[in-house]
């Protein structure tokens, strides 16, 4: 754990207390067993807004703390811990970081005061295809007298079904696979034309497919500048990236813990099974990797808070360790439980759902690996 | 205002004197661990000598044993500006396992006398210390040895013989672990006695290793004196301070992957040895991605002991993670060598001779060198078993062997 100021500390502690009692896994389990179509627990989502969590990275004169990204992922890392689901990451973070990163002043005041009240709930639709690769959005916008027009589709949307405003990479120039000519616009999401199909993940989360059929956005739902919008994209992708390696930390942390415990009472051949060398070492060297990986996720976010000028290296570096890391764990978490481990009672199979889900969103390992070397120049 | 003001004094005034004392003959010297003063390099002696006035030497260490009381990050300043001017300290080298391991041990267990007779020394470089801790069966399982120490009265006479002392041939002293009581449980009859290696019966032989000469011996005692008086920590409890003195090991090796000297990057080596894309990536995607791979890890690794360091100033229980960072110190610069030769081809398989070129000679013999570092101050199993046992609380095995 990085050297937390105290006002990180107390937000780790509260989160981990309400995160533990008020929001454990069972509730999840609960949730995606009652089918619900948005996918996460409204009175949840409700004290989350209670506790400011949803102003961490908002400026205090849009109504939130500005208290930054190691501390929002703090608390992300709580909430992997318990695989509690809500819209807190796809909001507040993803969304919010795109309006504060791009949008102007009327945008600001407009929409970032309800993502902190919980009024409004932000997400970012860009994949197309079944990989992470924003330069081949293809969704086109087309100009018209009074604004734009677009067509095309989008996969993959974190709480798509949920989300009041979507935040879309469109093509307004050139073709797939350019990163000239990308623009991001704000499109509501009952506006006429968007369709929205909720998608069965195996992390039982909330996704959607989304369809735009001759949408129609005004002028002013230009986010950022015209075909200039993959560097700002880019960033608000590497604010993602990082924060989502705080939630997988919590996720690994957890499945962890879970087996230490297990190595600690399960008795096979008469002893505890974490008394035999071979389970000892794996546990030593899951550990080592969580405490390896645990730097590169909390230099990512301190990266961002700093306005360092590696900031796309040091989150590349913590999504793939982080993937690497949360990728073994989830499946030692089973192999070590053994039996128990496969069956739906038991939480493991939770946790390795989700660790797959969350390895892939925003890139996984591979994209990740060759983005580093390239930022490296080789 | 004062306190940013002064680590900036501090730093002009080191600047200052280490630019009016290092000695520019020995800025293309390349220092090494086998390092003997024996007189050849007067300048190196010269160094050695107004570093030791400094304290500079040891400078974390207190004055009145020859340091220069200086905190750690005084003590860093330091360092980066001899590195600034293409220096080095030598005097780490100079005292073998002195200013790593038995000085700061002499300075936890050591008497008021011992402190005063070693810790000087240790700190100029004048004297070279080794340690005789394994034995031929005595490796990882340190516990096991069977040098003899039989209680004279004012001394002991020693008996057995010592394997992998580093440095022993050109050590002018050596802290050895010795038995002293047969009977008891094997860690609780262990002492830890420290004796000149010009004594009667104490004899080195150099070990010849898979990379060439080494700097390791055996060293053998035969009926070899060492006083009471050097008797470090009390009678029979030197598992004690072999203990702390392996974690003194650990805490020096942790940064091993980074290196002293400047080593070429493997994307350099690269642009040299394979072949490139036009965009300067390696054309061998396989290659390539193991290389990235590893680059990450090294990256881990050095933000794990930057973030450890920082945990530290928040009075973070740290001493756990030596283990944790000596493993992956290993893994990363274990991983560097297969690597570069794998770059080198043909080029980084040559023994000798002048179809390869110095550095492709270096890598090869690093390459082999290399393999130790997973082996000696606690082999990587030794390593796992510290984190499962102390730092997880994973109880010991109850399997036989």
């Amino acid at each position: 754990m990085a050297a937390l100021s105290e006002e990180q500390s107390m937000i780790r502690d509260q989160a981990k207390s309400w995160a533990s009692e008020q929001a454990p896994v069972q509730k999840f389990r609960e949730m995606r067993d009652s089918g619900i179509e948005q996918r996460f627990t409204a009175t949840t989502w409700a004290e989350m807004i209670e506790m400011g969590w949803t102003g961490i990275l908002v400026p205090e004169e849009y109504g939130g703390s500005e208290l930054g990204y190691l501390t929002f992922g703090v608390v992300l890392e709580e909430l992997g811990r318990q695989l509690t689901a809500s819209p807190l990451f796809a909001s507040a973070l993803v969304g919010a970081s795109a309006i504060i990163l791009a949008g102007n002043e009327e945008q600001k005041q407009s929409l970032l005061p309800k993502v902190v009240d919980g009024s409004e709930l932000l997400t970012l639709a860009l994949d197309e295809g079944n990989h992470h690769q924003p330069a081949l959005t293809a969704l086109r916008a087309e100009k018209n007298p009074s604004g734009f027009t677009l067509n095309g589709s989008k996969t993959f949307v974190l709480e798509g079904m949920a989300a009041t405003t979507l935040i879309v990479a469109a093509r307004t120039s050139g073709k797939a696979g350019d990163s000239e000519g990308i623009s991001l616009f704000l499109v509501a999401a009952d506006a006429a034309g968007v369709a929205r199909s909720s998608m069965q993940t195996v992390d039982s989360r909330g996704y959607a497919k989304v369809e735009f059929n001759n949408v129609e956005v005004a002028s002013d739902g230009l986010l950022g500048s015209l075909d200039q919008g993959f560097d700002v994209l880019e960033s608000i992708l590497d604010r993602a990236r990082a924060g989502l390696g705080a939630e997988m930390m919590g996720t690994a942390a957890q499945a962890f813990d879970m087996t230490l415990d297990y190595l600690k009472t399960r008795e096979q051949f008469g002893s505890v099974i974490g008394s035999f060398q071979a389970l000892g070492h794996r546990a030593a060297v899951l550990f080592s990797s969580m405490e390896l990986s645990r730097s590169c996720m909390e230099a990512a976010l301190q990266a961002i808070d700093n306005g360092d000028d590696d900031i796309a290296e040091a989150t590349s570096l913590s999504k793939a360790k982080m993937g690497a890391f949360l990728h073994e764990m989830s499946n030692q978490l089973i192999q070590i439980h053994g039996g128990i481990g496969m069956t739906d009672e038991f939480d493991a199979g939770l946790y390795l759902k989700r660790a797959r889900v969350l390895e892939s969103a925003y890139g996984n390992q591979a994209y990740h690996r060759n983005r580093y070397a390239t930022l490296l120049g080789f | 205002m004062s306190e940013s003001m002064q680590p900036d004094q501090f730093r002009t005034s080191v600047r200052e004197w280490v630019e009016g004392n290092f000695p520019s003959s020995l800025s293309s010297y390349v220092p090494s661990m086998e390092d003997d003063n024996d007189g050849s390099l007067p300048d190196l002696e010269l160094w050695r000598q107004r570093l030791a006035d400094k304290g500079w030497g040891a400078p974390t260490w207190p004055t009145e044993y020859g340091g220069a009381g200086l905190s750690h990050p005084e003590a860093k300043v330091v360092g980066q500006e001899i590195n600034r001017v293409g220096g080095f300290n030598p005097i780490p080298a100079l005292a073998g396992m002195g200013v790593t391991m038995v000085g700061p041990t002499i300075m936890e267990y050591g008497t008021d006398d011992q402190k005063a007779r070693h810790l000087p020394s240790i700190a100029s470089g004048a004297v070279r210390w080794c340690l005789g801790l394994s034995e031929p069966n005595a490796g990882s399982d340190l516990a096991s040895l069977n040098t003899k120490a039989e209680d004279k009265g004012d001394h002991f006479i020693l008996n057995g013989q010592k394997v992998w002392t580093s440095g022993a041939h050109i050590s002018q002293w050596c802290g050895a672990l010795v038995r002293t009581d047969p009977d008891k449980k094997k860690r609780d009859g262990i002492s830890f006695v420290m004796l000149p290696m010009n004594r009667e019966g104490v004899e080195t032989r150099p070990i010849k290793l898979i990379s060439g000469a080494s700097p390791f011996c055996e060293t053998y005692f035969n009926n070899a004196r060492a006083d009471k008086a050097d008797l470090l920590g009390p009678l029979n409890q030197g598992w004690s301070v072999v203990k702390r003195l392996l974690q003194h090991e650990r805490q020096s090796q942790t940064s091993a992957s980074s290196g002293g000297t400047k080593r070429e990057s493997l994307q350099d080596l690269a642009k040299r040895y394979v072949e490139t894309n036009a965009d300067g990536s390696i054309a061998d995607a396989d290659l390539r991605s193991r290389i990235i791979l590893h680059l990450m890890d090294d990256q881990a690794h050095k933000l794990t002991v930057g973030r450890i360091t920082a945990e530290a100033r928040g009075n973070v229980e740290v001493s756990a993670a030596a283990s944790i960072l000596k493993n992956s110190a290993t893994n990363v610069s274990q991983a560097r060598s297969e690597l570069s030769l794998e770059l080198m081809g043909s080029q980084g398989i040559g023994w000798e001779g002048d179809d390869f070129n110095e550095q492709e000679l270096n890598t090869v013999r690093e390459w082999l060198w290399g393999k130790a570092i997973s082996i000696y101050g606690g082999s990587f199993e030794v390593q796992n078993n510290i984190i499962s046992k102390n730092i997880l609380g994973l109880p010991e095995t109850t399997q036989k062997g």
